[in-house]
Order: structure tokens, then C-alpha cells, then sequence
């Protein structure tokens, strides 16, 4: 499912979130959106399912232009994952996973959904506060996906997670988007987690994208100095992990 | 408890219970009405949000009693407004009062609820893709009602509790048994009231917390078993609404005083034996009770004709009791369409008394001696004499002086007077404890304040009903002043005090 931005512009009273940022991303691809808070990285994926409304600019997901669309209908067709996971405290794990087919109307398996992420079936029953951290942003990714959506936007997706987790649920993630052929777009202020999961890099900076690389050429350096500044730190501790070992 | 006075006591609980809960009820049920959208449309719009907590707190502000109070006067504007029709008295003005003050709790928890509703659950359902309504219903009123249901219950034990207040709007509730039994000093009525009443309270209390934690647990048996429970008391409650018998109900009406709740019951007994239902509308102030029989929400009571002549029809001259009598039937019917049946045989007249032996050490024995001594001494009155037209007329007529007046119930004005706060007190010439605590009238040479025979008075309704007319009649000229007298003092007394009731039954037995 291709995405395509043109001149899209944002502002919070008076603080350019985006500035004229026009991006095109190909169907099955894992683009990772990297930079400081206040960048505009959030904005700019909140935008894609119409949670932000942009002041100016066109945002097309398959060729429709979302900001003509009703937002609600909008958004049931793109899985949505992110950082506080937000699963509904009143309803059993196999409800938060349904919820998304309820209201089209449609139903789901929450079985298969619930071996799709890796959690026992059993677990259906069972309230979101009786689960671990990791757990919980598994049953997330189910419910994400239960709507059968090709596009998902993960927004700090494993950012409350311990490290030991955060891997785990990051290459199973990784495993699923290859699997089901999904398109997904990813905010996260970690570069090592970046360059470990996506396809593609975007840096942003003051609402603008300052770099645009592969994993590989970021490590590079091709991307410019602003991109290298960041991928220097992973990369030094890289090295010195390495070294360490040796 | 096998005594016959909480026997009586407690026997008249379920019918004024039942009446209770259903005021209650919808109250509190038009509170939720009003309280919950408020609460959804101000939850974003902070101007609203404060204004509707600002205005719901300064309601609470307001002595219930107060609140009561104030909407008669308001619904008599809007009735006048609205060429009539709309009550004054009774259930409608209890309901609106009791409302506006259940909304308070209700609209602060419901917003507060709301409030504190986890942003990362809304984010997550605006992510899902609900729409505003599917968040509200499926998300939002879930997660918020049991911190609602909080308010809720606080709003249901106000509203039973002041709900007793509605007596003093003529509404029948559990506040009944409590003004008669304050006025009597009848203490069983009072605390079979108030028993009734915490105990209605802490029932309802009770359920909605069951409702409260089968929402809180998501589960379902509590939830049933609470709805069940509050479906089951009103319908109780509602159960004596149904129509039975083809003789319509009768409202009688009382003011405040003992001699009032005695006269009620046998007028009651009377129209009762005629195979009339008969509900009392007890405790009213005495130009509520008369505009309450204009407007028909009382259907009958008994009024004094120096109390009409004074307050009612404005008249400062004092004719001779016949002439009064006959020019105030001819004024009752052409203003109000009221029928005066005519006297009991009786009056009640504003007097003032003072101890025997004080008046004898004193050398009082009427008005115009009082006016000598008057600058040493403290005068005790009920608590509408000061402001009434014979209090002016005997004031000016002896020149009375005081050197202090105090204002009390009627039953604590004697208390004064015999332990010494008060020297001399408003006295009512029918009291009992006149001849009891061997208190003396003060004559009134001038003849300042006018007659006050006690006159049965039948609103439009009921007076064009023969069979109501024969029912009464006989009640016409049967009550001398020393039976009255004694029935007054059976409810009374401090000892083996009885209800008005049996003071009743005793009055006129057949």
C-alpha cells in the first residue's frame, strides 16, 4: 500500500510541527521515522490516519487522498500501535482484539490472532491488567492487525518496554511484517532499533526529513552529518561491544 | 414496641414511604436527565464546565427548607403567567427543589469521572477508528460510571433525606410523621420518621452500591440484583397509585399546630366513612393553606375568620362575629370559589396569656394593665404573631412596649413561658395548657383584635359535591371551645401524650 505526502504543513499554535514535507513510500516497505522530540515525527505519522488534521497538504495511502475521507472509517483500515499501548481496561484480551472488526461489523479469529503474536489462546479471557508489559503491546499488535489492515503505523511501539523485551517484540514484529507483506511505518527515537528493523531511515528535524538512507547507508555516512551525528553513537557502541568480546 | 403509639406511629410509614420514594425517585431520576448530557457537553467547553458548577454549588447553598420554600411563590408567578393550571403545592415544587439539588453531586463526579479517564485508552479508541459515539459507549460511559455511580449515591441520600422538607409544600412524605410529631411533641412519630427515613436512605444507598460494583467488576449479578432491587421498591411504592374504588381522593388540609392535625383527621374520618380516599397535606403555613384551597390542591381544611378577615381580605375593623362570618362566605366564594360550611362552634382567638401568679404579683388583667408593666418585661411569640396585623393593631391600641420579644414554636412558646424566658406569650384562646398550666388570658377591652371562630372551609372542587357537603355537615356547630380544649391538650401534654389521630377519635366518637 503506497503512501504518498505532498506540501504537507503543520502548526501547534504558532510551533511548525511539519514544514512542507513531501515523502513517497513504497508498498511492503519498513520505514523507520528517527529524531529528537519536537521533530515532527509523531505529527507526521498522525497524519497518515487522520488523528492530526494537517493545515496544508495532501496525504494519499493507495492512491485515496486521506484528508477528504471521514477520519472514523479512515482509520479502521490502519492498524495503529503505540507507546502507552492504551488497550481498553474494561474488556477481556480476546474483546480488545475484536474491537476493530466490531465495529465494521466483521468478527475475527482471536485465536489465530493470538498465536499470530505468539500469546497462548487461553489468554483470550483474561483482563489487559492481568499481562505483562510485553504481553500487553502483543495483544496491541493483535488488535492492530485484526482488522485485516496492510498498512500499520507504530508510533514508539516498544519505547516502555525493558530492553530483553523490546528486542524480542521488535524482530517478532519484524517477522510479521514480512510474513503478511505489511507496510509499515515506524516513529522511534532509538537509531540502533531503527537501523536493526526498517528498510529505510528518515530523519527529522524542526518538522523537516534531513536524511533519507538505507540502514546500510546511513552506517555509511551518505546520508549527511546530521544523520552520521546520530548514527555515531550505536555505532561506537557497537565497536566497543565488540571489543570487549574480543 | 407493642406499645399503641409506635403501633400507630409506625402503621402510617408505608403509605407516606411509598409517596416518599416516588418523589425521591423522580427527582433523582430528572437529576440524571439533566446532569449527564450536562456533563458530556461541558467536559470540553471549561466556560460551560464552571458555569454549571457554579450554579449547581450555589443551589447547594440554599437551605433545602429555603429552596422549598422559594419555588412556591416562583410556580404561583409562572401559574399567574399561564392563565393557572400549573401547582404550587405539593408534588411539583418538591420535585423541582429536590432536583436542582441532586444535580450538584450527580454533574461533579460524572465530569470528574470523565476527567480522569486514561488519555492513552482514548487515544487508542480515536486510533481504532470509533466514532464519537461508538468512544462514548463502547469506551468513555464504561470506564466512567463507576466513579459516577459515586455521585449518584450521594445524590440519592441527599435527596431522601431533604425529601422529608417536601411536607412543608404539602407534598405527603416521610417528613409527615416528623413535622406532626415536632409540633405535638409527640417524640414516637418523630423518631418513627426518622427511622423510616434513614432507613429508605441506607437502602437505596445499598442498591446503587451494588449497581455500583457490578459496574466497577463488570459483573453482572450484583448489577442485576441492585437494578432488581430498585425496580422492585418502586414498583411498591407506585403500587398504591393504582386507581381503586370509584370515590375520588380527598386532600385535607392542616397548618402547623396541634388543634390543625386534630381537626384534619376528623374531617378525614368523617369524609373516609363516607367512602372517600383521603390523603393530608399537613404542616402548610396559614396564606399557604388558604391559597392552597383556591388553587385546589387542598380540597378542604379549617381556617379562622379573623386570620382571613386580617391576612387575606386586608379588613382593619373589627365588626361583631356574625356580620364577619357572613361578608367573609360572600368574599371566600366570589374570590376563590370557596365555600365557607360554617363554624365548628368554637374559637381559637390571638390572645395574650401570661402565668397566673405572675399576672396576680403584677396586678395584670388585661391589655391595657400589660401596657404599664410591658417595658420590663420579655414578650414570647409564635412564630408568624409578630408579623401579623393583630399583633400591629394591639400594639398601637395599648401602646405595648416590651423590653425584648423572642420568636418560638408554638409547643416551645409555653416551655418559655413557664420556665421564665418569656413574661407573657401569643396565646391561642382553644390551647389546652391554658386551663393545664394555669395560665390567664389578658382581656382586650378595646376590642383590638377581631373574632376567630373556626370556619370549615371547602374548595371549588369539593364543594360542588353534595355528598361531600352532607359528610361535613354535621360537623358544623359540634365542637365547643372546652372539648377542643381538651382534645388539643390529649396531643399536647407531656404525659401519655396521644396522636392527633386518636385526639381525633375521641373528639367525635360515634
Amino acid at each position: 500500500m503506497d503512501i504518498a505526502i505532498e506540501g504537507l504543513t503543520h502548526s501547534y499554535g504558532g510551533h511548525a510541527a511539519l514544514v512542507d514535507v513531501s515523502l513517497r513510500i513504497a508498498g511492503g516497505s519498513f520505514v523507520a521515522l528517527v529524531g529528537a522530540s519536537g521533530s515532527g515525527k509523531s505529527t507526521l505519522l498522525r497524519a497518515i490516519n487522520g488523528l492530526v488534521r494537517p493545515d496544508a497538504g495532501i496525504v494519499r495511502v493507495g492512491g485515496r487522498d486521506v484528508t477528504a475521507e471521514e477520519p472514523a472509517r479512515l482509520r479502521r483500515s490502519i492498524g495503529y500501535v503505540f507507546q502507552n499501548i492504551g488497550l481498553f481496561p474494561h474488556m477481556s484480551v480476546a474483546e480488545n482484539i475484536a474491537i476493530g472488526p466490531r465495529l465494521s461489523g466483521r468478527s475475527v479469529d482471536v485465536a489465530a490472532m493470538l498465536r499470530l503474536v505468539g500469546l497462548p489462546e487461553d489468554y483470550g479471557t483474561r483482563r489487559p491488567a492481568e499481562l505483562s508489559g510485553g504481553e500487553q503491546q502483543r495483544v496491541g499488535v493483535a488488535r492492530a492487525l485484526a482488522t485485516e489492515a496492510r498498512l500499520v503505523l507504530l508510533d514508539e511501539p516498544f519505547g516502555a518496554l525493558d530492553p530483553v523485551t523490546r528486542d524480542a517484540l521488535g524482530r517478532a514484529y519484524r517477522a510479521l511484517h514480512d510474513r503478511l507483506g505489511l507496510t509499515s511505518v515506524m516513529v522511534t527515537h532509538d537509531m540502533a532499533e531503527a537501523l536493526l528493523l526498517a528498510d529505510r531511515v528518515l530523519v527529522m528535524a524542526a518538522g523537516r526529513i534531513v536524511a533519507d538512507a538505507t540502514p546500510a547507508g546511513m552506517l555509511a555516512g551518505e546520508a549527511g552529518p546530521e544523520a552520521a551525528a546520530l548514527v555515531a553513537v550505536p555505532a561506537r557502541q557497537a565497536a566497543a561491544l565488540a571489543a570487549l568480546a574480543r | 414496641m407493642s406499645d399503641p403509639r409506635w403501633i400507630a406511629a409506625f402503621a402510617q410509614v408505608p403509605g407516606l414511604a411509598a409517596q416518599h420514594v416516588l418523589l425521591a425517585a423522580a427527582a433523582l431520576g430528572l437529576a440524571l436527565f439533566i446532569s449527564l448530557p450536562l456533563a458530556l457537553a461541558a467536559r470540553r467547553r471549561p466556560r460551560l464546565r464552571a458555569t454549571a458548577l457554579a450554579a449547581a454549588g450555589l443551589v447547594q447553598t440554599i437551605p433545602g427548607l429555603a429552596l422549598l420554600a422559594l419555588f412556591y411563590p416562583l410556580l404561583l408567578a409562572l401559574s399567574a403567567l399561564l392563565g393557572g393550571g400549573v401547582p404550587a403545592l405539593g408534588f411539583l415544587p418538591s420535585l423541582l427543589a429536590l432536583t436542582v439539588y441532586a444535580v450538584l453531586p450527580i454533574l461533579r463526579n460524572a465530569l470528574a469521572a470523565l476527567a480522569g479517564l486514561d488519555p492513552a485508552v482514548l487515544q487508542a479508541a480515536d486510533g481504532m477508528g470509533m466514532t464519537a459515539a461508538q468512544k462514548l459507549r463502547l469506551v468513555e460511559a464504561p470506564l466512567a460510571a463507576p466513579v459516577a455511580m459515586a455521585g449518584v449515591r450521594t445524590a440519592a441520600v441527599w435527596t431522601i433525606g431533604t425529601a422529608t422538607l417536601a411536607t412543608t409544600v404539602g407534598q405527603p412524605s416521610l417528613g409527615n410523621l416528623i413535622f406532626a410529631g415536632l409540633q405535638t411533641e409527640n417524640w414516637v412519630l418523630v423518631v418513627a420518621g426518622c427511622v423510616a427515613a434513614a432507613g429508605l436512605a441506607l437502602a437505596a444507598d445499598g442498591l446503587l452500591a451494588l449497581i455500583e460494583r457490578g459496574l466497577a467488576a463488570r459483573r453482572r449479578l450484583p448489577l442485576w440484583l441492585g437494578l432488581a432491587g430498585i425496580a422492585f421498591g418502586l414498583a411498591g411504592a407506585a403500587l398504591p397509585l393504582a386507581p381503586r374504588g370509584d370515590r375520588p381522593t380527598i386532600t385535607v388540609g392542616a397548618k402547623n399546630f396541634s388543634e390543625q392535625f386534630i381537626l384534619a383527621r376528623v374531617i378525614g374520618a368523617r369524609l373516609e366513612r363516607a367512602g372517600y380516599r383521603v390523603r393530608y397535606s399537613e404542616g402548610l403555613g396559614s396564606g399557604v393553606a388558604w391559597r392552597a384551597l383556591g388553587q385546589g390542591d387542598i380540597d378542604v381544611y379549617v381556617d379562622y375568620s379573623g386570620t382571613l378577615w386580617a391576612n387575606a381580605m386586608g379588613r382593619r375593623d373589627t365588626p361583631p362575629a356574625a356580620r364577619m362570618n357572613e361578608e367573609i362566605g360572600r368574599w371566600a366564594w366570589t374570590t376563590a370559589g370557596v365555600t365557607v360550611l360554617g363554624s365548628l362552634g368554637f374559637e381559637n382567638a390571638y390572645a395574650l396569656a401570661m402565668r397566673g401568679d405572675r399576672a396576680r404579683a403584677l396586678g395584670i388583667a388585661s391589655m391595657a394593665d400589660l401596657a404599664r408593666a410591658a417595658p420590663q418585661l420579655t414578650l414570647g411569640a409564635d412564630l408568624e404573631f409578630l408579623d401579623r396585623p393583630e399583633w400591629a393593631a394591639i400594639r398601637s391600641a395599648y401602646r405595648l412596649r416590651f423590653a425584648a420579644t423572642r420568636a418560638y414554636a408554638p409547643s416551645f412558646m409555653y416551655r418559655a413561658l413557664a420556665s421564665g424566658q418569656a413574661d407573657v406569650i401569643s396565646a391561642f384562646s382553644s390551647d389546652g395548657r391554658i386551663a393545664a398550666d394555669g395560665l390567664i388570658v389578658l382581656a382586650d377591652p378595646a376590642h383590638a383584635v377581631p373574632a376567630y371562630d373556626a370556619l370549615l372551609l371547602v374548595g371549588h372542587r369539593a364543594g360542588g359535591d353534595p355528598a361531600i357537603r352532607a359528610a361535613l355537615g354535621p360537623l358544623i356547630g359540634a365542637i365547643p371551645v372546652a372539648r377542643m380544649r381538651t382534645a388539643n391538650y390529649l396531643v399536647d401534654r407531656d404525659a401519655d401524650k396521644k396522636s392527633p389521630a386518636e385526639a381525633a377519635g375521641w373528639l367525635l366518637p360515634e
